[in-house]
């Protein structure tokens, strides 16, 4: 089987279990409908609140990503998966991209419903002008928080107290996606009179990152499972 | 490649022995688990490892499958050398080992499908090598986590079975499994055998273990020392 076809079989095995356990749905999304709301009443003050309604819903997003890592790879490590996987010499690559690509359909369900959840709690408003670049923010952030968090996952997959290591690993990394994804959402949704071609040049900074960790963490991921299981 | 789709492929003449170590050294964490370890395997034999346990057993088929780098002497498996080659190694070898190496919140049919589809096997092969093992029929729509013991082990060699391994690597493969499992495990080895697949069992279960083999070696303090003789 091509190396396409690999990937397409993990992420659909990837996502076929999500549908059946319901992580997401039972767990992820109501840690992060808590961390919003308790972020409202930390901050409650309306103008304050929809001023730093983007930098919360990415860091919601970044909360729920390091639960969503832990579980792609440990329904991989529970029961000696990715060993068997690795015996079974399936390209690592193949694994690399296919969990990728069912994190990031997770992570871009969340950060839709984490958008909604900001626009209906902290009343932040979505200009028409914004949506095209509300949207490629989404797509290229997820894409890059996608990436790294598989590559980390794969890492520490088989350490004892991958728990404290991921979020130490993941979370400084990721600063720049915190950093660009606030900014463009800020210039898509107008907050604090921020001009939408303003955000434009951060779109650059997510497109570099997801392209480095989506190229890196193919050709880096098998060496790192070797070393790490 | 056209194959049987109830048992694994032949392996290929690449070398005089399927298993070739030779004075092999294995070493985790700065502990020597394999300290020289010489064994010679020849394709369509069922080979029982014996011995205590901390001997090596496990070691020497972590070894051979390629999970386990060699630090000294040499080893090959297929003629493929296990220090340089392990890629090339490790599509035709499965491992069953403590872990069953199954998705809990998939089906049996799913985790067969899954295997078997890793190897480009067809529907019909995955169906044949669940039918094989007995975990088709009212079996195939459960979720594994919702399995017993016996019957997680048995879709764990229906899925060795559909990746078409050519030598199986099996760690107490007997374990957990009724009368009736551990007597189709026994036809299913002797069947995959007859095919010309080769077979590296580690049990304690000699008695059960021994008379499926055609030779017994015993492994000690990880170095093997192979009487020979068969069971």
């Amino acid at each position: 089987m091509s190396r396409w076809q690999i990937a397409r079989l993990v992420a659909s095995k990837d996502l076929r279990i999500e549908r059946r356990s319901r992580v997401l749905m039972n767990q992820v999304l109501p840690f992060a409908g808590v961390t919003m709301v308790m972020f409202a009443f930390a901050l409650d003050a309306s103008n304050v609140l929809e001023r730093v309604a983007p930098g919360l819903v990415w860091l919601a997003t970044l909360f729920s990503l390091l639960v969503l890592v832990q579980r792609s790879f440990a329904i991989e490590s529970d029961d000696g998966a990715l060993d068997a996987l690795r015996v079974a010499g399936v390209d690592p690559v193949a694994i690399y991209w296919g969990k990728a690509f069912a994190l990031a359909v997770q992570l871009a369900v969340l950060e839709v419903v984490l958008l909604i959840a900001a626009v209906l709690l902290y009343g932040a408003d979505v200009p028409l002008g914004g949506i095209v670049l509300l949207a490629t923010t989404l797509v290229t952030a997820t894409c890059g928080l996608a990436s790294v968090g598989t590559l980390y996952g794969g890492l520490t997959a088989g350490f004892t107290g991958r728990e404290t290591l991921l979020p130490l690993l993941v979370l400084p990394v990721v600063a720049p996606v915190l950093i660009g994804a606030t900014r463009a959402v800020e210039s898509a949704l107008g907050t604090g009179g921020v001009a939408l071609s303003e955000g434009w040049p951060w779109i650059g900074l997510l497109s570099v990152f997801a392209v480095a960790f989506g190229a890196g963490g193919a050709l880096a991921f098998g060496p790192l499972i070797e070393e790490a299981t | 490649m056209d194959v049987d789709p109830e048992v694994p492929s032949a392996p290929s003449a690449a070398s005089d022995h399927v298993v070739a170590l030779d004075q092999a050294v294995a070493v985790i964490g700065g502990f020597p688990v394999l300290a020289g370890a010489t064994l010679a395997v020849s394709s369509g034999e069922i080979v029982l490892l014996s011995g205590p346990n901390g001997a090596g057993k496990t070691s020497i088929l972590r070894l051979c499958a390629g999970l386990l780098p060699i630090a000294r002497g040499s080893g090959s498996i297929f003629g493929f050398d296990l220090a340089t080659q392990r890629d090339s190694i490790r599509p035709r070898v499965g491992l069953l080992g403590h872990r069953n190496g199954l998705y809990g919140d998939l089906t049996v049919a799913e985790n067969v499908a899954f295997w078997g589809s890793t190897v480009g096997a067809t529907p019909d092969e995955i169906g044949a090598a669940s039918a094989r093992l007995g975990v088709d029929g009212r079996l195939n729509d459960v979720v594994v986590s919702k399995l017993s013991a016996g019957q997680k082990r048995r879709t764990s060699l229906a899925c060795l079975v559909a990746r078409r391994a050519e030598l199986w690597l099996l760690d107490e493969p007997h374990a957990g499994l009724d009368a009736a499992g551990r007597d189709e495990l026994d036809t299913v080895l002797r069947q995959a055998v007859s095919s010309g697949a080769t077979v590296l069992v580690a049990s304690h279960e000699l008695e059960r273990a021994g008379s499926l083999a055609d030779r017994v070696v015993d492994v000690i303090g990880g170095q093997v020392h192979d009487s020979g003789a068969s069971s």
